[in-house]
Order: structure tokens, then C-alpha cells, then sequence
């Protein structure tokens, strides 16, 4: 098991209730798509699947560990097999792209190996072939304060893409992009899980994504999951009952009208 | 922000406004008395005995001392009081590096979960600054009086004191500097298994170095005054000088010094300039 949560919830320190009672058990090797309106407690779910965040009730098992048990350095060594990529990508804008692809592997490296790749970068290669996955193979030694917003998001994915992990989890990784990048840096990640067998679980707010690359689709709302099936089982009216109500000061607007829940059937 | 529901238009007053206002008359209430404590009457600079003193020896400052022996002396001092700062302040770069690591809240693994050692980490964390208030708690002079007098060093005890106190500000400010930086790069690198060292070099330095650099070279020039202010307790370099210029009442030598002081903080903030333009 890749990825297990048992009655796991969390509750913030401000007392808002993040996620409460979530089971989830994702395989080795599985794909699965998290959808559910904003705020639903996505990211959340992600964080506390990344060991980021330590659920408040229940318990989390990443790679068959319960992280919150391990010492300090198991947890740094299952921290360096799991890669997450950030909805806003963490990567300082003097950082060169190739030392902020390179420093996808500092889990795995020493302190000597670390300095020495942040004063000399030293897999240069390992890098560009990180970078040309996702269409950036000629922006390796540009700033990343030069690249656009959705240029930043694809370093942060070749980073992950370099970093090797054996659960790559994404929160939004391709929010920034246009349809067709999107698509392909999706393409990318899903060849990655494939080839590497890693378990790939990404909240996505394009239903049409999370159905076309995802063979498994968990609905999250109100800090629980409303429902957890195939892809092919996902019907308009679950969806609909999904995002009901999130409009927001207009909640008398029909649902239906709003496209990003009509995207996936009018393309289909 | 109760004084919202009481006004006529509760939407369109800014709730914050009179607790600023509070906070204004506070500063000034409090201000007050002290400018009494600290006799601040700047009418006495102006009574005509005073300015007629400060007239005779300010007129004795023109033209500044050329004589080629004392400008031998004035760079040997130069000279002195420049190595004074710049050992001083690579001794409290030593100091201050491992301590503003330590303490520095945003490079913290257990702060992540948060894990099981948080409390340690906390610990530790509070222990390193204490040890930043002690080393900056006594002025630099203390030390350097200290060591002048009991162990009757010259320049060293400077780099001593300054490597003391500068080390306890160094550290202090650098760690400050640290954690007003966005911490998330640095947080998603211990995140993703990354070292200390690692995540404070790959997420922090790339944004803070500039502002470090900046303010240690800052510091770099403050350190060269206080190198002089140490000389006049018998520290060596320009405030020795200095010294035997006033006491003397040679009013060229003392404008030749103050020239040279001048020179000394252009040098520092052409110095900072050229840093920081290599590093933006």
C-alpha cells in the first residue's frame, strides 16, 4: 500500500476543521485525481499524505511507514521518496532553473554533494533532460525570476520529474498552464508513474483532466470524501452535487451553466 | 474594533483607525519625559560662552595637518583601525553563523507536522538567542576597556570586543533577516528530505543574500567607528590618534582624521553598492 489513511482528520490550530474521518487506501503504482470545490480540504488531504501536515485524529501510513513514528533521519529518508508539487511552486526567483531542478534530489544527497552542486551545478544533463520533459530543455540556465508563471509551475514539476520519488504527489500542478500544456506536462507525469511504477495522486480543478489521465477519482468536500470511483463511474450528476453551492454571492446561479463542470462532456 | 458598531456608517469606518491614533499619543506621552531624562536642551549649545569656544577651536581645524610625518602615522593608523574592523568582524561572522543557523525558525524540521521534536528544537532555538542577548548585552568599549586594562592588549582586544558583540548582532539580525525571507522554498526542500544546510542554501540565500551582505558590510562600517571609539581607551589605530590630537588641541590633525573617517564610510558604502549590485 502506497498510501493509507485511517479515519485520519485534522483540525488547524485556529479550530477550523481542515479534514475529518478520511479512509483512503491508494496501491502501488495507482493513479488517482482529487476533485472537489475550492476549500473542499484538498491540499490538505495532500499535505497530510506528504507528511507535511500530522493528522490531528486517525493516522497516515506513506510507503508503509507511519511517518510521525520514525525518527529524524528515517523521516528525512522517506521525505527524500515522496516528491509533491506545490500549487505555487516554492522555488526562489534568483535560483537558476537547473539548481532549482537539481535541488529535487537534496534528500538524497550528502552536505558535500549539496554545496558543491549549489556552487557548481553538476548534473547539468540530468537537469536539462528533467526540464526538455516539460518543454523547458532551453531555459536551463535562465533565472526562474525570467520564466512566466506557468514556466515557474513546469520547474517545479521537472523537479519533481528529477527528484525520482516513488509517490509523487501534486496539489494543482498544472493551475497556470494553458489546455494543451497542460495536457502534456500531465502526459509527462502520468509517462513517469508508468515507467517508474510510482503512485501519482493530484487534486485538479479541470474535471476534464482529472478524467481523461486519472483512472481513479476521489470527490472531496466539505473536509470529506463525497465519493471514490472510476473514472467511468464519475456522472454529470455527481459532479454537479459535487461543486453545488460553490459560487460564492451568487449561490442561485445554476450550476450548470458554469463550464468547468460542462468542459468534459462538451468535449467529450 | 468595537469602535465600529458604535459609529453612524459602521461599514465605511475604518475600524483601525482609532486605536492608531491611540497608539500615536502613547509614543509621544512616553517620549516626553524621556527627552527630559536625557537633559535635551539644545539651547545650551547656543550660549554665547559655548559657541565662542567651539568657534575658536573649530576655526583651528582649517587648514588640516599635511606634515608628512603625521600622515605616515595617520595611515600606519589608517591601517591599524581598518585590520581592527575587518578581524573584528570576520571573528563575529564565525560567531554568528552557527548561531543564526540554530535559531533561525524557518530551517526548522520539526516545525513540519509538526513533528516530535518540537519542543527541543523550540529549546534550542530560545537558547540561541539568549546567548545573542548575552554576547551584544555589553557595549564593545566594556570589553575593550576590559581587555586593555587587565590584559593590557592593544588592537587585539578591539577584535575581541568587536568580535563579541558583533557577533551577538550579526547573529541576531541575520537570523531575523532569515525568517522574514519566504520560508516556503526552504520548507518544501525539508519537505522533500533536504538537509539544513541545504534548504538554507538552495531556499533562503538566493533571496536574503543580498540584505546579508548588505548588512554586514553595514556592519563591516560601523565596526571601523567603533574600532576608533576603542582606540580612544587605548585599542590602537585612528581613536589613539585622535586622542592625542584633541587633547593636544591640533585642530588641523583632528580635521585630517575626520577627513579620513569620511573616506573610510564612502569606502564601506561604495563597497556595499558594488556587492549588491553583483548579487541582485
Amino acid at each position: 500500500m502506497s498510501l493509507r489513511f485511517d479515519r485520519a482528520g485534522l483540525v488547524h490550530p485556529n479550530g477550523r476543521l481542515g479534514l475529518s474521518a478520511i479512509d483512503l487506501s491508494v496501491a502501488a503504482g495507482e493513479r488517482v485525481a482529487l476533485i472537489g470545490p475550492s476549500g473542499a480540504g484538498k491540499t490538505t488531504l495532500l499535505r497530510l499524505a506528504a507528511a507535511g501536515l500530522r493528522p490531528t485524529a486517525g493516522r497516515v501510513e506513506l510507503l508503509g511507514d507511519d511517518p510521525w513514528t520514525l525518527r529524524a533521519g528515517a523521516l528525512k529518508a522517506l521525505r527524500a521518496r515522496v516528491g509533491f508539487v506545490h500549487q505555487a511552486p516554492p522555488i526562489p526567483p534568483r535560483l537558476r532553473v537547473v539548481t532549482a531542478v537539481l535541488a529535487g534530489r537534496l534528500g538524497h544527497w550528502g552536505l558535500g554533494h549539496a554545496l558543491r552542486s549549489w556552487l557548481l551545478p553538476d548534473d547539468i544533463a540530468g537537469a536539462r533532460d528533467a526540464l526538455a520533459r516539460v518543454g523547458l530543455g532551453d531555459r536551463v540556465f535562465d533565472r526562474c525570476d525570467q520564466l512566466s508563471g506557468g514556466q515557474l509551475q513546469r520547474v517545479a514539476v521537472a523537479r519533481t520529474l528529477y527528484q525520482a520519488p516513488a509517490l509523487v504527489l501534486a496539489d494543482e500542478p498544472v493551475s497556470a498552464l494553458d489546455a494543451t500544456t497542460a495536457d502534456a506536462v500531465l502526459r509527462e507525469l502520468v509517462d513517469y508513474s508508468n515507467a517508474a511504477g510510482a503512485t501519482f495522486v493530484a487534486s485538479l480543478h479541470a474535471v476534464d483532466l482529472a478524467l481523461r489521465w486519472f483512472p481513479r477519482i476521489v470527490g472531496v468536500r466539505d473536509g470529506a470524501i463525497a465519493f471514490d470511483l472510476p473514472a467511468a463511474a464519475v456522472t454529470p450528476e455527481r459532479l454537479v452535487a459535487l461543486y453545488a453551492g460553490d459560487v460564492g454571492p451568487a449561490p442561485e446561479r445554476p450550476v450548470e451553466s458554469r463550464h468547468w463542470v460542462t468542459l468534459p462532456f462538451e468535449s467529450a | 474594533m468595537s469602535a465600529a458598531t458604535s459609529a453612524t456608517h459602521p461599514a465605511l469606518r475604518d475600524p483601525l483607525a482609532r486605536r492608531r491614533l491611540g497608539w500615536v499619543v502613547t509614543a509621544l506621552v512616553l517620549l516626553w519625559p524621556l527627552l527630559h531624562l536625557a537633559e535635551f536642551h539644545p539651547a545650551t549649545l547656543m550660549a554665547p560662552a559655548n559657541v565662542q569656544v567651539m568657534g575658536n577651536f573649530l576655526r583651528g581645524f582649517l587648514p588640516p595637518s599635511v606634515a608628512p610625518d603625521f600622515l605616515g602615522e595617520l595611515l600606519a593608523a589608517t591601517l591599524q583601525t581598518l585590520a581592527i574592523a575587518t578581524a573584528g568582524i570576520a571573528l563575529a561572522f564565525v560567531v554568528a553563523l552557527p548561531l543564526a543557523f540554530c535559531a533561525t525558525r524557518s530551517l526548522s524540521v520539526s516545525a513540519i507536522g509538526p513533528a516530535n521534536g518540537r519542543w527541543r528544537g523550540r529549546v534550542l532555538r530560545q537558547g540561541m538567542r539568549t546567548v545573542m542577548v548575552l554576547l551584544r548585552s555589553i557595549p564593545e568599549i566594556v570589553w575593550a576597556l576590559l581587555f586593555v586594562r587587565a590584559s593590557g592588549l592593544g588592537p587585539a582586544a578591539g577584535v575581541l570586543a568587536l568580535a563579541i558583540t558583533y557577533g551577538g548582532m550579526l547573529a541576531k539580525v541575520y537570523s531575523e533577516i532569515l525568517e522574514a525571507t519566504d520560508a516556503r522554498p526552504a520548507r518544501a526542500l525539508l519537505q522533500a528530505g533536504s538537509g539544513r544546510v541545504a534548504a538554507l542554501c538552495f531556499g533562503l540565500l538566493p533571496v536574503a543574500a543580498e540584505e546579508l551582505v548588505s548588512y554586514t558590510v553595514y556592519r563591516w562600517e560601523c565596526a571601523i567607528r567603533a574600532a576608533v571609539v576603542m582606540g580612544f581607551v587605548g585599542a590602537g589605530g585612528l581613536g589613539q590618534l585622535m586622542d592625542q590630537a584633541l587633547k593636544g588641541f591640533v585642530g588641523g590633525e583632528v580635521s585630517s582624521i575626520s577627513l579620513v573617517f569620511l573616506a573610510l564610510v564612502m569606502l564601506a558604502d561604495a563597497i556595499s553598492l558594488v556587492l549588491r549590485k553583483v548579487l541582485a
